[in-house]
């Protein structure tokens, strides 16, 4: 019962973001066409997350730790 | 979010004939989308621009069969007649959504009517009938306002003796043979409806308007003329080789400061005096819903001594208490505005315009008008049509149908329109104006709303570029008299229905209980 109300909440939301970008009104080719593309750039910016958000967020917090240590080192 | 509101001081008209004051404030609202219903909007026009632009490539290299026209082999080097935006946006765009407009009718455009189904094959280049009748459709597109078109009954049996004795055609134009008695009969009815002193008929109302401004006007004069107005008034605008300047829609404030710079600055090199200032307006815009500011353009007018032509399409025989028009709607003598002009195709159930005001006026038509030397006058049949409903709506043949029909017209409009708005949809217009838009915005959305509507069996008309702005796509709704209750809570229960499905409640005010926003001393609504 309740994967048959997820599947419809799903296929609804599909729904919508099939009429938002028009894909109801594009041909077949052209859906899975941009379904891909899109599907392709989203794997694309997700990949690029996991491989460097965590490098950065250390980088930057090495970054301004430093300075704040910089700062109490000369107020002293 | 913007409401205009008419303040009570400026549109109180004088005693006119007798007549009491009308003191009404007037509500319009145009409510704006939230930000992000604008944004998916560009980005589904614009996904749809760049598939158009891939398509055309595909096109242009042979690799796919091209269906739209295009240019002859000898001739593909000349200068492209296809390129533009419009060619492009029809090709591309409004060919996907196709199937929602031209759809052919097979009975007679009343309340219900038969439609005959279509299927494409090859995504709406060709369309093929698959044979069979889809019955007894709502019909919410028809300009049917007081429910007069139907088939033949027992009322319309002046029209069969008429039919019987004058046949159908006229053959000739007004000045050589084609005044019949039936249209000096008519004339002389349109006259006594509007209450002015004469009225001329034509046989088509988008000409009555581009063959006759032109004779009012000319060279150096002034057209001051809504950017809303309707084509057949651009055209004749344009025809007439006056200056155009448009002023905002229903704006009285920039309507007010472009009549002070004509009148202070004169023509553009001369300046010299203009010969002659006309405002062009409409009673009620087909594509807003919203009424004209009469009392307070008449007040301007008669200040800066302009002349005002109200072109009265939608509005005569569906606003006012007793159908007359916007100038009993407002409570204004007729004889203020210059020139009246309206049609018999969509309060009346027939086809053809007039144009009416002052004896002198009517009479410089009748002899200078260019759809008289040169169009075929109206076909008797359909004067007596006319005549039949004039007579039916001003209570002449002795039953009170026509006054229960407006009436019946301004009921179902409140109706619909406040359950509209409280389920949540933005309605453009006034609350008045049987003419219901319904904002979608989005292409996409807009086909979707067509095509399951038909399935719902409810005929919708909704409108995208180029008729409204690119990002306002909208359902139109026109309501009739012959709509009953059942009929108007089926396509509610349905709008509802789709309305949710598709998430276009964008309104801010749902369920909000609305104040009653004017007082009318001369029509109460029992409800």
């Amino acid at each position: 019962m309740d994967f048959r109300r997820v599947k419809d909440y799903f296929s609804w939301l599909y729904y919508q973001y099939q009429i938002i970008s028009c894909c109801a009104v594009l041909e077949p080719w052209e859906r899975s066409m941009f379904n891909t593309i899109l599907l392709t750039i989203f794997a694309m910016v997700v990949y690029t997350a996991y491989v460097f958000i965590p490098i950065h967020i250390r980088l930057a917090w090495e970054f301004f730790s430093k300075i704040c240590g910089y700062h109490s080192t000369i107020s002293n | 979010m913007y409401i205009a509101m008419i303040l009570p001081t400026e549109c109180r008209p004088e005693k006119q004939n007798g007549k009491p004051h009308i003191n009404m404030e007037i509500e319009e609202s145009f409510e704006e989308a939230p930000l992000h219903v604008m944004v998916f909007t560009y980005m589904g026009y614009g996904i749809g621009t760049l598939f158009g632009y891939l398509r055309d490539f595909l096109r242009n290299w042979g690799i796919e069969k091209c269906n739209a026209a295009v240019e002859r082999e000898e001739q593909k080097d000349f200068v492209p007649l296809y390129q533009d935006f419009e060619n492009f946006y029809t090709r591309n765009l409004y060919m996907r959504i196709r199937d929602n407009w031209n759809r052919p009718v097979c009975s007679a455009p009343g309340p219900h009517f038969d439609m005959l189904e279509r299927v494409s094959d090859d995504y709406n280049w060709t369309f093929r009938f698959t044979g069979r009748v889809i019955k007894d459709v709502i019909n919410m597109g028809s300009y049917n306002f007081l429910g007069l078109v139907s088939k033949y009954n027992e009322s319309m049996r002046t029209v069969k003796e008429v039919l019987e004795r004058y046949g159908t055609g006229v053959a000739s134009t007004r000045h050589e043979m084609g005044t019949l008695d039936k249209h000096k009969e008519l004339e002389d009815l349109v006259a006594k409806f509007l209450n002015v002193e004469a009225a001329m008929v034509f046989g088509m109302g988008f000409a009555t308007n581009s063959m006759n401004i032109p004779v009012l006007v000319g060279k150096g004069c002034l057209i001051l003329s809504d950017e809303l107005n309707h084509t057949s008034v651009v055209l004749g605008a344009r025809l007439s080789g006056a200056t155009i300047r448009t002023f905002k829609h229903n704006n009285m404030q920039s309507l007010e400061k472009l009549l002070r710079d004509a009148i202070i600055y004169g023509q553009p090199r001369t300046r010299r005096a203009w010969k002659k200032i006309l405002i062009l307006v409409e009673g009620i815009y087909s594509m807003e819903g919203s009424i004209v500011r009469l009392p307070q353009i008449v007040a301007l007018k008669k200040k800066y001594k302009a002349y005002l032509y109200v072109d009265e399409a939608h509005s005569i025989g569906s606003v006012g208490p007793t159908g007359r028009g916007v100038s009993e709607f407002f409570g204004i003598d007729p004889g203020d505005v210059d020139v009246l002009m309206g049609t018999f195709t969509k309060s009346f159930g027939a086809a053809g315009g007039y144009i009416a005001g002052k004896k002198e006026l009517v009479d410089y038509i009748r002899v200078h008008s260019h759809s008289a030397v040169y169009a075929t006058s109206m076909s008797p049949p359909v004067a007596e049509q006319i005549i039949r409903a004039m007579k039916l709506i001003m209570g002449l043949d002795g039953t009170t149908q026509g006054l229960q029909r407006v009436q019946q017209l301004a009921k179902n409009t409140k109706y619909f329109r406040q359950r509209l708005r409280e389920m949540g949809f933005i309605i453009y217009g006034n609350d008045h104006s049987p003419v219901v838009p319904v904002l979608l915005y989005m292409p996409g959305k807009v086909a979707a709303f067509a095509r399951h509507m038909l399935e719902k069996k409810i005929a919708v008309v909704v409108v995208g570029f180029p008729a409204t702005p690119l990002a306002e796509a909208r359902a139109r709704f026109c309501i009739s008299a012959a709509h009953t209750r059942e009929m108007l809570d089926k396509v509610l229960e349905a709008t509802d229905e789709i309305g949710d499905l598709l998430q276009v409640k964008y309104s801010r005010h749902r369920h909000s209980a609305r104040p009653e926003l004017y007082d009318e001393t001369s029509f109460e609504l029992d409800d």
